[in-house]
């Protein structure tokens, strides 16, 4: 709650060098900073390579605001859950219970920052959360009120019940100085003793006051009477009882009775004689001036607005309080001193302009969405609390998705558990973008440091073919010049996943063919080889190594391939060779790989052969 | 929900666990230790809820954890376990492994030992997932695949795995005391035997279907090839490692990553399950009959489990209430343990009749009436 028209703070950057320009980039809750030439032409650019952050010394890196902003959180999603379908006259109980429960969240975290700002030997730490304390204590003071007007809606009778609460709840120095008058030698010729009665009759605590006044009364017995008539008239005040059989008209009645008779003894002049107890008459008739004259202890025009308002006009109705607030201010304030923004929002709540209080609180529009957005905002720039800023956006009908998509992508990941974490917000939402980005980055992220079963897992999650395409054509590279399989446990167990993409499909199925090999299961191989090929499920750039893999087959004693299967074969190579001679006709020269090339096809080529040779003859011998 | 309060302590939990308690005496335990996450600066820490009676609370409830002392600790603190009563070994997202010391006269912290970079890639640091110990002897697992056995008391490392797994290792227990329990991120759980010198797994266990990738795995205290596993998508699996590939039971839990699963350390009978979702789930078997299940050995139960397999041998081995888990025949009860929803239950502890959990909202709950 910062004032809105103040200098603004110079932050020195001691790092950079003096008397030079210094350029900057907004970033989502602090400034990037480095120092530039700033000329209109030539040249740009400085030697100087650093970049400055420059963050504001914000409170919500603060311990102890960390357990408000969490507890706070909480009760903050427990209300959204709130059924619809309750009317609201059985709501109004809820929201006043949530209402205090907020209050009682902020109220342990005030007290929890006093003692570390009582303990701590730091003077400027002891100021800086002396200064939260004061903010918090300010808050809690608005809201009390916020909660009695708008939310408790009182009518009127409790209005001045639920005020002269509030007033008592923010006013904790009279208890402190009546013990202190209390537990000296003699109370009733303490000093402080006709402070404590007035603060008590002030804040209309009669009982209290009558108490004490019993002690001033058995030292003057010869004023007896006296006292005795005061205590008479302090205990038959009414006070209006909102769960009796009482109406308000009826209160009403009872008061202006008993007003009359305490103005009877006024005029009466029957405490003359006594000045503190003419001053306490005085004040429970009502008289503005006698009230004014105790400004000290009143402390507040609040307090004196409650004040007044209990013994002029207990009966106020809620429309009725703005008339009698601009005028106690007016009238409790000096012609000099100006309203501060503190009083500006309380008087703006007594009007009952909810927006002006929000207003006067922040800037900007009233939109409950924009405070929300504002927060959560502030709360994502947080290395740790954007966890919470997510439920505040979720809340967010119009921008609220908006901002968290922008936002979402610019969390650090730095373990897997925390993008697992993201990932989980992000697929709640169905924001499918962000999470096929985040997948890959963790997938590259594996890929790079050679964790291709991870890079896989992050494949499958964002159910992406491309990338899963990649991590198949490492795999067959690895195959390719190490001429095994690193990471088995991968392949073998690939699953319903080895159909998310093609390769990665004849990965599996080309690792199926090595097992069925391993366990001399070689038709079944066979079949499978050559249904790899002619299924098109191997990438051409494959087939070579298929074909070749394929030569122990058809060099086994044992006929494998059948005729047809020893035609499909050559059908293959015959395709492979015309694509590579097409391919190879632009070269200049046949090279030593060519070479090689030549001889395998040639072997190939003799090796069907011979194998479609023995498979004719096999298969048209008629078994004697 | 009688006698469980948050704690609000400004920094998210990423792991809690009880103190040892000897077996023998038969004490609630008392301290407990935690480990954040997600900060600029972590930490762990060390807190009491005083079950010794001894110290009054002068102020929140009656066992309130009091903060004994914390300690800063390089990066996130991804596992915590007591290594004996003084000393816990934590695993960090910065691939170190690092053992603490709580001296309890001074409350005080201390680095006993630290392995730096003990998990890493060649260029990059690795988190360290998973630790589990048995004192001397410690392993840890993390997101570059290897399995590391160190000891106490030792500088270098015992033994490395490389390349045990290609995808991230969650997390690791002991099956018995050579042989250890992996569980990764394609959805495998494999068994590793120390005694063999080869680096490949002697068994892997997978579900058929979807690889979802599974967080936590525990033992059975009694039947050592019992286990339970919780994954992404918040299924509980209880396998029978001793037969068949596939797990016994499945059961939806919740509905997001379950992180972690403890089975009652005494009382086997009860599960406790925590999540992403904002949930601990306490699962209860109860046998058919009133008898207690190891009672149960030689009769034939009319309890047909889910793959409907008789345990293989001879002898009636005993059928564990948890093989025959299925939730729809009403055997299987589960109960809310939080209050209300929460952000993320990351970390669970249970301990005779005391449950610790943390939570992302920076938050630990303390229940020392679980109904067991």
């Amino acid at each position: 709650m910062e004032e809105v028209d103040v200098e603004p703070a110079v932050t020195n950057i001691p790092a950079a060098s003096d008397a030079k320009h210094l350029g900057f980039a907004w970033g989502p809750g602090d400034i990037l900073v480095y120092e530039t030439l700033y000329k209109a032409s030539g040249a740009q650019g400085s030697g100087c390579s650093f970049i400055h952050e420059v963050r504001k010394d914000e409170d919500i890196y603060s311990p102890n605001l960390r357990k408000l902003f969490n507890e706070s959180h909480h009760i903050f999603v427990g209300l959204q859950t709130i059924r619809e379908d309750l009317p609201s006259k059985n709501k109004k109980p809820q929201f006043v219970s949530i209402s205090k429960n907020y209050r009682s969240v902020i109220r342990a975290c005030m007290e929890e920052l006093q003692q570390v700002a009582v303990s701590t030997k730091d003077a400027e730490v002891a100021t800086q959360y002396g200064n939260q304390v004061s903010i918090l204590l300010a808050i809690e003071l608005i809201w009390n009120l916020c909660e009695v007007l708008f939310i408790d809606a009182a009518p009127a009778g409790s209005l001045l019940l639920h005020l002269l609460d509030w007033v008592r709840l923010h006013k904790a120095d009279v208890d402190e100085k009546a013990t202190e008058v209390l537990q000296s030698e003699s109370p009733a010729e303490h000093h402080d003793y006709w402070d404590v009665v007035v603060s008590y009759v002030l804040q209309g605590r009669l009982e209290e006051a009558r108490q004490m006044l019993v002690k001033q009364a058995t030292l003057h017995p010869a004023a007896r009477n006296m006292y005795k008539l005061m205590d008479n008239l302090l205990s038959k005040m009414p006070f209006y009882n909102p769960g009796g059989t009482q109406t308000l008209t009826e209160f009403d009645v009872k008061w202006r009775h008993w007003h009359g008779e305490v103005n009877r003894c006024l005029q009466d002049n029957s405490f003359a004689s006594n000045k503190h107890l003419d001053i306490i008459c005085k004040i429970i008739v009502g008289d503005e001036d006698t009230l004014l004259e105790h400004k000290e202890l009143l402390s507040t025009w609040y307090h004196f607005l409650v004040t007044r308002l209990l013994f002029s006009h207990p009966t106020v109705k809620p429309t009725e309080l703005h008339y009698y607030a601009q005028s106690c201010m007016t009238m409790f304030l000096d012609a000099r001193s100006v309203p501060e923004p503190l009083d500006n929002i309380l008087l703006a709540a007594f009007e009952f302009d909810i927006h002006q209080v929000i207003k006067e609180c922040s800037f900007g529009s009233n939109l409950r969405e924009f405070l929300l957005l504002e927060y959560a905002s502030g709360l994502f720039t947080h290395h740790s609390l954007w966890q919470l800023a997510v439920d505040y956006f979720d809340h967010c009908p119009e921008f609220g998705r908006v901002y968290l998509e922008l936002q979402i992508e610019h969390i650090p990941l730095d373990t897997e558990r925390k993008a697992l974490k993201v990932l989980r917000i992000c697929e709640q939402r169905q924001m499918s973008e962000q999470v096929r980005s985040i997948c890959k980055i963790m997938a590259m992220r594996a890929l790079r440091n050679n964790r291709l079963g991870s890079a896989l897992s992050w494949s499958i999650r964002a159910k992406d073919a491309a990338f899963a395409t990649l991590i198949s054509e490492r795999f067959l590279q690895d195959y390719c010049t190490r001429g095994t399989f690193s990471d088995l446990d991968l392949i073998d167990n690939l699953g319903p996943a080895m159909l998310l993409s093609d390769r990665l499909t004849f990965l599996g199925k080309y690792r199926e063919f090595h097992k069925l090999y391993g366990e001399k299961r070689f038709s079944e191989a066979a079949k499978l080889l050559l249904s790899l090929m002619t299924a098109k499920i191997a990438p051409r750039s494959f087939w070579m190594t298929l074909l070749t893999d394929a030569l122990p087959l058809l060099e086994q004693k044992e006929v494998i391939f059948s005729a047809d299967q020893t035609h499909e074969l050559m059908f293959c190579l015959e395709e492979l060779t015309s694509s590579l001679s097409h391919s190879a006709a632009g070269t200049d020269k046949p090279t030593q790989d060519d070479d090689i090339e030549q001889t395998k096809v040639e072997l190939l080529r003799l090796a069907l052969a011979r194998n479609l040779a023995m498979a004719i003859i096999k298969e048209g011998t008629i078994d004697a | 929900m009688e006698g469980i309060n948050a704690k609000y302590v400004s920094q998210k939990i990423s792991k809690t666990r009880w103190r040892l308690v000897s077996h023998s005496s038969l004490q609630q335990p008392d301290i407990f230790a935690t480990g954040s996450w997600d900060n600029e600066v972590n930490k762990i820490s060390f807190w009491s809820i005083g079950n010794h009676g001894g110290s009054d609370m002068d102020d929140g409830f009656e066992g309130d954890p009091q903060l004994l002392c914390e300690y800063k600790h390089d990066g996130d603190v991804l596992d915590l376990q007591f290594l004996d009563q003084e000393r816990i070994v934590t695993t960090s997202s910065t691939g170190a492994v690092t053992i603490f010391r709580h001296h309890q006269n001074s409350q005080t912290i201390s680095v006993s030992h630290c392995w730096p970079r003990a998990h890493r890639y060649p260029c990059d640091n690795a988190p360290c997932t998973g630790v589990v110990c048995s004192s001397p002897e410690i392993v840890t697992v993390g997101e570059d695949g290897k399995i590391i056995v160190f000891r106490a008391d030792q500088e270098g490392v015992i033994r490395v795995i490389e390349n045990a797994d290609s995808s991230t290792i969650h997390a690791v227990t002991y099956l018995r005391t050579t042989e250890i329990l992996t569980v990764n991120s394609i959805g495998q759980l494999k068994l590793w035997d120390f005694r063999q010198q080869s680096d490949a797994p002697s068994q892997i266990l997978s579900l058929s279907g979807d690889r979802v990738p599974l967080h936590c795995v525990d033992r059975h205290p009694n039947q050592q090839h019992i286990v339970a596993t919780g994954g992404q998508d918040g299924m509980l699996c209880v396998w029978d490692v001793r037969q068949g590939s596939t797990p016994f039971s499945l059961m939806e839990a919740h509905s997001a990553e379950m992180w972690e699963v403890h089975f009652h350390p005494t009382n086997p009978d009860h599960l406790f399950t925590c999540s992403e979702d904002g949930s601990l789930l306490h699962w209860e078997t109860s046998t058919h009959t009133d008898m207690p299940s190891f009672l149960q050995g030689g009769r034939n139960n009319s309890m047909v489990s889910r793959s409907a397999m008789a345990p293989a041998g001879g002898n009636q081995s005993l059928i564990s209430a948890w093989l025959s888990g299925d939730s729809s025949k009403g055997r299987l009860e589960t109960t809310h343990m939080l209050p209300s929803q929460t952000l993320s239950v990351n970390s669970l502890d249970v301990l005779g009749q005391c449950l610790v959990c943390g939570t992302d909202g920076e938050a630990i709950f303390v229940n020392r009436q679980v109904p067991v």
